[in-house]
C-alpha cells in the first residue's frame, strides 16, 4: 500500500515537472529591441529623421505599397493598381474591411486626405519632393483612389512605400508625433521620452496576427552600453549595431546570431564641383584612384561594409558593381595629376562632420592622398547643425564625408541646388528616363546608365555601402538581413525556443 | 526679512540677465532647427512652413518676450523635437536626476567625512596614506570610466546590478533603485575623493587653532576634541564644496547618463543641443542656473546654522 502511494507521489511529481518544463518552454511573446538614435516624434510624414521610421514603419504605419526587404514594391492598403499608357494617371483599388487603431474607417477618404497633405503648399513633410509629381487626387468611390500626375514619375510607387507616405487620418493625424494612429500590426502602447518607446498587438488588424504581443524600443547611444545590454538581456536584439569592433565576441557566443546585411546609405566624399581643382574631372579621378577602399572600411568598420563605385547602394534592385571603373592605382593616380596640370599636387581642407566613422575615414583618406602629393587638412564640423548650414546650404567647403541613408536617392545629382554643385546633362537627361519608364526593365537599365555615368565622373568619391550589423539572441527569428528603408519591421518576428 | 527679500529680488534678476544671454547665444549659434527636423531632402517652402509653424519667423525681441511672458505663466513652451511640453520633459527626467544626485551627494559624503577625518586624525598614518591613494585616484579617472569598468566588472561577470537603463520608478521601488546604484558610485568617487581633501585640510587646520589646544588642556579625550569640537569648525568649507558639487551634479551627470544609458537631465540638455531644440535648451540651461542659485541660497542659510557667530549678525 505505502509502496504504491509512494510510485503515485513520484510519478504525480514527474508529470508536475513535465508539466512545468514545457510551460517553462513556451516561446516568449515579447521583444526588446535596442536602438542607438530615439525618434523625434513618432511621426513620419511630419519629420525627416530616419529613427522615426525604425520604430513605426511597418509596425504601427502602412502606405499604400510597401517595399520588402529584397528592395521591391508590394501592394499593402491598395490590392492593385493600374497605370495609364501616358503615366500621368494612377488607379489604386484600396483594401476592404481596413480600420485605423482609433476605429476610424481607412477608405478612399482618407488615402485620398494623407496624399493632400503630403503634398499641401503648407505641408511640412520633408519628402515632399518625391511627391512634387501628383498635382491632384480623387476619390471617385470608397474603394478606389486616383491621383493625376503632372508628369510621368515612374519610381512614384517606390517612393510611396516610404515611412513618408504612410497612410493617416484627420482625427488623429495633427497629435501623431505623440500619440501615432496607424493601421497596422501594433498600435502605441507608451514612449518614456529617453529611454523606450512600447508597442501592443493591434489585435483589430486586418492582415495576419503578428506571433509578439508587445515590442519594446530601447535607445541605446553608446556603443559599449549597446554590447553590455545585448550580453546582459537588457535587449534581445540590435538589429543596427554600432560598435563592428565588439562584433566578435558575438559571433564566437553561441547565444548570439550575428546576420550582416546591407543598408540603403552610400558613405561618399563629396567634392565641391564648382571649385578648382574639383571641377576638374581628372582631379576627381585621381583623387578616387588614389584610395583603396577595403582599408577604409578595415579602419572605419571592422572590415564590414560594401565597397561601392557609384551612388547606389547593394540591397537596390538594378545594382552594378562598378567600383572597379576607378580602382586603387596610385601610380595612375599621379599621373592623372599631372595631365590635369597639378604634377605637384595641391593641398585643401576637408569638412569633417563628428562622427566616428567620418573621422577615422577622413584621416586615412589624408594618408593616402598624401602618397599622391596632395595635402589634406581636416576641420571638424559640427554635425548636423553646422555642418547642414556650413557645407550643405552655403557650399563653403572643397571636401566634406558623410552618409547618405535615403534608398534610391541617385537622382540628388541631378538636383539643382544641391551641396555637390555637380551638373551633367547627361546625368540629368537619364534621371528624365527613369522618370518616363513604362517598364521595370527600362527603368533599371537607366538607372544602370545613371550609375555608370558617376562612376566615370566621380562627382564624389564613393567609398562604401553602409552594412547592416544585426546582433540578436539566438532563437530570434524573423528579422531582417538587409534595411533597404530605413526600418525595424517586426511583424514577422517570433521566438522559436 | 528684508535680506531674504533682497536674496530673492537678486535672484530674479540674475536669472533674468541668465535668460537673455542664453537667448542671444543660442541666436549667433550656427544651425537652423527647421531643416534638422525635416531633413536635408526638404524643399525650402516647407521649411518656410515648419519654421511659421515653430513661431521661428518672428523677430528676436518677439520671441523672448513671449517666451518670458509664457515662463511667468508657468509655460515653459512646446519641444521642436518632441512635441511635449517642456514642464513634462523636465519633470521626467527629474525623476532619474534627482534620486541619482541625492544617492551620490549621500554615498561621497559616507565616504569622504569619515575617511578625510580620521586621516587628519592621525596625520601620515595608514589611514591618511590610503585616503590621499583614494584622493588621488578618484580625481585623476574621469567618471564614466569608473562606470564602464563597474558594468564590466560588477553588473556583467557579478550580475548584481542591471548593466544600464532605467525601468522607471512604475516598475518598483527596488528595481528603479537597482539600477541607479552603479551610477551613482561612478558619480560619487572623483566627489568623495576631491572631499576628502578638503575634510582633511579644514580638520587638520582647525586641530592646530588655539581652542582645541584649550579643550584638551581642560581634560578632553582627543575623540572627544576631534568631534565636538573640531568636525563641527571643519563642516564650513565642507559645506562649500558639497554646494557646488552638488550643482554640478545636477547639470553635468551626462557623461555617466551616457555610459549607463539613463534619460536624465544631462542626456536632455546634450540632446537638445544637438537638434537645435531651442526651447528645451533655453529652459533647461535656465532650469540648471535656478538650481545652481537656489542650492547656494540654501549653503548660505546652512551657514547660519553650522556657525552661531553668523546667526546673531545683523
Amino acid at each position: 500500500m505505502k509502496r504504491n502511494l509512494q510510485l503515485f507521489l513520484a510519478a504525480t511529481t514527474a508529470l508536475g515537472l513535465a508539466t512545468a518544463g514545457s510551460a517553462m518552454a513556451e516561446p516568449r511573446t515579447d521583444l526588446t529591441l535596442g536602438m542607438s538614435i530615439e525618434p523625434s516624434g513618432l511621426d513620419p510624414t511630419a519629420a525627416a529623421p530616419v529613427a522615426i521610421g525604425q520604430v513605426v514603419w511597418q509596425n504601427l504605419f502602412e502606405g499604400l505599397v510597401t517595399i520588402d526587404e529584397d528592395g521591391e514594391v508590394e501592394p499593402e492598403l491598395a490590392t492593385s493598381w493600374e497605370i495609364s499608357e501616358d503615366g500621368l494617371t494612377y488607379t489604386f483599388d484600396l483594401r476592404d474591411g481596413v480600420s485605423f487603431q482609433n476605429g476610424q474607417p481607412f477608405n478612399a477618404e482618407t488615402a485620398k486626405f494623407t496624399i493632400d497633405r503630403i503634398i499641401a503648399p503648407d505641408s511640412i513633410n520633408g519628402q515632399k519632393s518625391l511627391y512634387a509629381a501628383i498635382e491632384s487626387t480623387e476619390a471617385p468611390d470608397s474603394d478606389t483612389l486616383v491621383l493625376h500626375l503632372s508628369k510621368p514619375s515612374a519610381d512614384l510607387l517606390y517612393w510611396l512605400g516610404f515611412p513618408s507616405a504612410v497612410m493617416v487620418e484627420p482625427e488623429s493625424a495633427p497629435e501623431n508625433a505623440t500619440k501615432p494612429v496607424g493601421t497596422g500590426p501594433f498600435e502605441f502602447a507608451s514612449w518614456k521620452k529617453g529611454n523606450e518607446v512600447t508597442l501592443t498587438e493591434n489585435d483589430d488588424y486586418w492582415g495576419e496576427a503578428s506571433k509578439l504581443d508587445k515590442v519594446t524600443f530601447r535607445f541605446i547611444a553608446d556603443p559599449q552600453a549597446q554590447a553590455a545590454a545585448l550580453t546582459s538581456g537588457g535587449v534581445d536584439a540590435i538589429p543596427e549595431f554600432t560598435a563592428p569592433e565588439l562584433v566578435a565576441q558575438f559571433e564566437s557566443n553561441n547565444d548570439f546570431d550575428v546576420v550582416i546585411g546591407t543598408t540603403g546609405m552610400e558613405v561618399v566624399a563629396g567634392m565641391n564641383n564648382t571649385k578648382a581643382p574639383f571641377d576638374n574631372v581628372k582631379v576627381r579621378q585621381a583623387l578616387m584612384m588614389a584610395i583603396d577602399r577595403q582599408a577604409i572600411i578595415d579602419a572605419t568598420n571592422a572590415g564590414y561594409g560594401t565597397p561601392i563605385g557609384s551612388h547606389f547602394s547593394p540591397s537596390d534592385a538594378g545594382f552594378e558593381d562598378l567600383s572597379g571603373v576607378l580602382p586603387y592605382d596610385p601610380a595612375k593616380a599621379k599621373d592623372l595629376l599631372a595631365e590635369a596640370g597639378y604634377p605637384d599636387g595641391f593641398s585643401f581642407t576637408m569638412k569633417v562632420p563628428n562622427r566616428a566613422y567620418a573621422e577615422r575615414a577622413a584621416e586615412i583618406m589624408q594618408a593616402y592622398f598624401a602618397q599622391i602629393g596632395v595635402m589634406m587638412t581636416i576641420e571638424s564640423s559640427e554635425f548636423p547643425a553646422k555642418w547642414i548650414q556650413d557645407v550643405f546650404k552655403d557650399t563653403n567647403y572643397d571636401m566634406t564625408i558623410i552618409g547618405h541613408a535615403e534608398p534610391l536617392d541617385i537622382g540628388i545629382y541631378a538636383r539643382d541646388p544641391y551641396y555637390f554643385n555637380y551638373s551633367s546633362p547627361d546625368f540629368d537627361a537619364t534621371m528624365t528616363e527613369i522618370a518616363n519608364a513604362t517598364t521595370e526593365e527600362e527603368r533599371l537599365a537607366a538607372y544602370k546608365k545613371a550609375q555608370e555615368i558617376l562612376a566615370n565622373d566621380v562627382p564624389a568619391l564613393f567609398l562604401y555601402a553602409w552594412p547592416k550589423i544585426g546582433v540578436w539572441k539566438a532563437g530570434l527569428e524573423g528579422l531582417w538581413t538587409n534595411e533597404p528603408v530605413p526600418s525595424n519591421d517586426v511583424t514577422d518576428v517570433y521566438w522559436s525556443e | 526679512m528684508r535680506h531674504i527679500t533682497r536674496s530673492l529680488a537678486g535672484l530674479i534678476l540674475t536669472l533674468l540677465v541668465i535668460s537673455f544671454v542664453i537667448f542671444l547665444v543660442m541666436e549667433a549659434v550656427p544651425g537652423d532647427p527647421a531643416e534638422i527636423m525635416l531633413g536635408t531632402s526638404a524643399a525650402p517652402d516647407t521649411l518656410a512652413a515648419l519654421r511659421e509653424q515653430m513661431g521661428l519667423d518672428q523677430p528676436f525681441f518677439v520671441r523672448y518676450l513671449d517666451w518670458l511672458t509664457g515662463l511667468l505663466q508657468g509655460n515653459l513652451g512646446e519641444s521642436y523635437t518632441y512635441r511635449t511640453p517642456v514642464s513634462d520633459l523636465i519633470g521626467e527626467r527629474l525623476m532619474v536626476t534627482l534620486p541619482l544626485t541625492g544617492l551620490a551627494v549621500f554615498l561621497s559624503v559616507a565616504i569622504s567625512l569619515p575617511l578625510g577625518v580620521l586621516a587628519a586624525a592621525r596625520p601620515n598614518g595608514i589611514i591618511d596614506a590610503f585616503a590621499s591613494l583614494f584622493a588621488q585616484i578618484g580625481i585623476a579617472v574621469p567618471n564614466f570610466w569608473i562606470g564602464l569598468l563597474l558594468i564590466l566588472g560588477i553588473a556583467l561577470t557579478l550580475g548584481w546590478f542591471p548593466a544600464g537603463g532605467f525601468p522607471g520608478w512604475e516598475a518598483g521601488f527596488w528595481p528603479a533603485l537597482m539600477a541607479l546604484i552603479l551610477p551613482s558610485v561612478a558619480l560619487a568617487i572623483p566627489q568623495a575623493a576631491v572631499l576628502t581633501r578638503v575634510t582633511r585640510a579644514a580638520v587638520i587646520e582647525i586641530t592646530n587653532e588655539d581652542f582645541v589646544r584649550t579643550a584638551r588642556a581642560k581634560g578632553a579625550s582627543p575623540s572627544h576634541a576631534l568631534w565636538r569640537h573640531v568636525v563641527p569648525n571643519a563642516l564650513i568649507p565642507v559645506v562649500t564644496m558639497l554646494g557646488m558639487q552638488i550643482s554640478v551634479l545636477i547639470a553635468g551627470a551626462v557623461l555617466v547618463e551616457n555610459v549607463f544609458t539613463l534619460p536624465g537631465m544631462g542626456t536632455l540638455a546634450y540632446q537638445a543641443l544637438a537638434q537645435r531644440d531651442l526651447i528645451v535648451i533655453q529652459n533647461v540651461v535656465l532650469f540648471f542656473a535656478a538650481i545652481v542659485m537656489v542650492v547656494n541660497f540654501i549653503v548660505d542659510a546652512l551657514y547660519t546654522v553650522l556657525d552661531p557667530r553668523l546667526r546673531t549678525r545683523r
